[in-house]
């Protein structure tokens, strides 16, 4: 399958990513390569198979309901690139009024 | 004594004979690596200071004669993709240049309880996704054995066989470690999934990766295996504690022989016209010793084979794009500095955070998860998937382990420019063991044109006591190697 350029832009975009004219055309023609061998998905004998949501034999892993020790307000802030008053900052999300 | 040459029982016999102390033990790796180091870049960050206080805390343990495990007082590295508490983890990304965890990854929380000296923490491809460690933002790696030869996707690998460090923990989403154990002439296991607990490993791709041991012994492999192993209630795909493998088996000990021991031989593992005739007359070899006079050599084949490279590729990718989008520039980590609004801040601080391969399974997975693609793309991976894993079940009824190469050519030239699917096909052995949740254990079966090769043993999990004592008969036959710079 080939990969068109605008394609790679607007994926881009999906994932917050910016790119360039060129790096468009590069992820383009690389991702297109790589599309052309996956595509080969299609074609396996999968008819009546099902899909693997999960390796193991697992389901519903409890356990109690219990408060444990975790991390302190202030060492779960210790990376924030930016904080105030406790908080992570962001610039502002919402418009005033 | 060259310390760097030594196997952790003889290692832990100084120790506690008061030959050596933990401290010196530390220093003498501690030498090295600002010897070497620079040159093969296996290293982001090295812990000197930490590295001493836990010798010292070693040391006190044995002078005051207390419980010791074989890892009190040895240096381990651990991947720069494992948090440790205070200890800077880049993952090797501009995203993480400067993070510094707040908790321990529960292996690293496992090390500490067994006395091991965290030393470094290794250098890889971004976030673990290449096959070359050429996407670190810190620079690659270089192979020890040749500075111009690439050494796989892991720095672990590297700083064993160059004796920076005894022991290293990495981990493997599609045959990283695996590659970087045989490129690098040194031993490495990718766990049964579910077997070794993955809190606190940064996420690429959840359901297909696991941390693994890397060490320059098949005994020493199987004593870290045992102290990282074991179930963990801060991962809910973990393996209880009743689980297959957990039964407490003994790991280390002499070579068995090969009596009644079935070795299967996967047909499309050995057909391809890109296997190097060489490696894969050293594989062979490495199947006929370790079959021995009493074994059995059972030809198999796994049809699904020539999909499951391509169910992988889809299948990473889509995981990595969702595990990749916590980076935002909220929480932890980059943040860009121009960014008046929100929506600008996640761009601007993921598009300058990430590299290009970061970015490339990015926009796949994006892809592959979309509305328009999602049933042709990542729907028939997970229905491979499916077909894999029953492949695998059926073969281990004819057979007891599967033994594969686990790369197609000795280690290609470094920095070389290959595109991105040539660098996912170089993972077409090892994919299968991730895909199917299998244990995988790469060990040196020989050199070619004087660089090593690595055999793969794969193995469900709850046999990993056959796994390892394979792996040791074939270790035995074909003797200790390793690169000049070890001796160093």
């Amino acid at each position: 399958m080939k990969l068109e350029k605008e394609k790679a832009k607007h994926l881009a975009e999906l994932a917050r990513l910016e790119v360039s004219e060129e790096e468009a055309a590069e992820f383009s023609h690389q991702l297109s390569e790589v599309l052309d061998y996956a595509g080969k998905v299609r074609e396996a004998p999968v008819e009546g198979v099902e899909p693997t949501i999960h390796l193991l034999p697992l389901t519903n892993v409890f356990r109690d309901d219990e408060v444990k020790p975790f991390l302190t307000r202030e060492e779960a802030l210790v990376n924030a690139p930016r904080r105030e008053e406790g908080f992570f900052r962001v610039p502002r999300i919402l418009e005033e009024n | 004594m060259e310390l760097s040459t030594l196997s952790l029982k003889e290692i832990g016999d100084a120790l506690r004979k008061k030959t050596v102390s933990a401290r010196e033990i530390t220093g003498v790796f501690l030498e090295r690596i600002n010897r070497f180091n620079p040159e093969l870049n296996a290293f982001v960050t090295v812990a000197e200071e930490e590295a001493l206080a836990a010798a010292d805390e070693a040391d006190h343990r044995l002078a005051r004669g207390e419980r010791v495990t074989p890892l009190t007082g040895i240096p381990v590295a651990v991947a720069d993709t494992i948090c440790t508490k205070g200890l800077k983890t880049t993952c090797a990304s501009r995203m993480l240049a400067n993070f510094i965890p707040p908790y321990d990854a529960t292996v690293v929380s496992r090390l500490k309880e067994a006395g091991a000296v965290i030393i470094a923490k290794t250098n890889s491809d971004e976030f673990g996704a290449g096959t070359t460690t050429g996407y670190s933002a810190f620079g690659p790696v270089r192979n020890p054995w040749d500075k111009n030869r690439e050494p796989g996707g892991d720095g672990g690998a590297a700083a064993v066989a160059a004796g920076l460090a005894p022991l290293a923990v990495s981990f493997d989403t599609g045959g990283s470690l695996r590659r970087a154990a045989a490129f690098c002439g040194v031993a490495g296991l990718k766990p049964a999934y579910g077997s070794v607990s993955r809190y606190g490993l940064a996420a690429l791709a959840p359901s297909l990766e696991q941390i693994g041991p890397l060490a320059r012994r098949v005994d020493d492999l199987a004593l870290l295996y045992q102290v990282l192993a074991g179930p963990d209630p801060l991962d809910a795909t973990s393996l209880p504690a009743d689980g297959p493998g957990r039964g407490g088996e003994e790991l280390t000990g002499p070579a068995a022989s090969g009596k009644g021991l079935r070795i299967g031989l996967p047909r499309e593992y050995f057909t391809g016209d890109k296997l190097q005739a060489a490696v894969k007359e050293r594989v062979l070899a490495a199947a006929g010793i370790i079959t021995g006079e009493g074994g059995e050599q059972v030809d198999l084949t796994l049809p699904s084979t020539e999909y499951a490279l391509a169910a992988h590729i889809l299948l990473a990718a889509a995981e990595a794009s969702s595990s990749l989008a916590r980076y935002d520039g909220v929480r932890y980590g980059y943040r860009s500095p121009e960014a008046a609004d929100i929506d600008l801040l996640y761009k601007k601080t993921r598009t300058e955070g990430f590299g290009s391969e970061a970015k490339r399974r990015i926009l796949l997975g994006t892809l592959v998860l979309s509305a328009g693609s999602y049933n042709d793309y990542y729907l028939n991976a997970q229905k491979i998937r499916t077909l894999v894993i029953r492949e695998f079940a059926e073969a281990f009824t004819k057979c007891h382990l599967i033994l594969t190469p686990v790369t197609r050519e000795v280690p290609g030239r470094a920095g070389e420019e290959r595109s991105p699917l040539r660098q996912y096909q170089d993972e077409c052995y090892t994919v299968g063991a991730n895909l199917a949740g299998l244990s995988g254990l790469s060990v040196p079966c020989g050199l070619v044109d004087g660089l090593p090769v690595g055999v793969q043993l794969l193995a469900p999990a709850g046999r990993e006591a056959l796994l390892f004592q394979a792996a040791r008969t074939l270790e035995a036959a074909v003797g200790e190697f390793s690169p000049p710079i070890l001796r160093g």
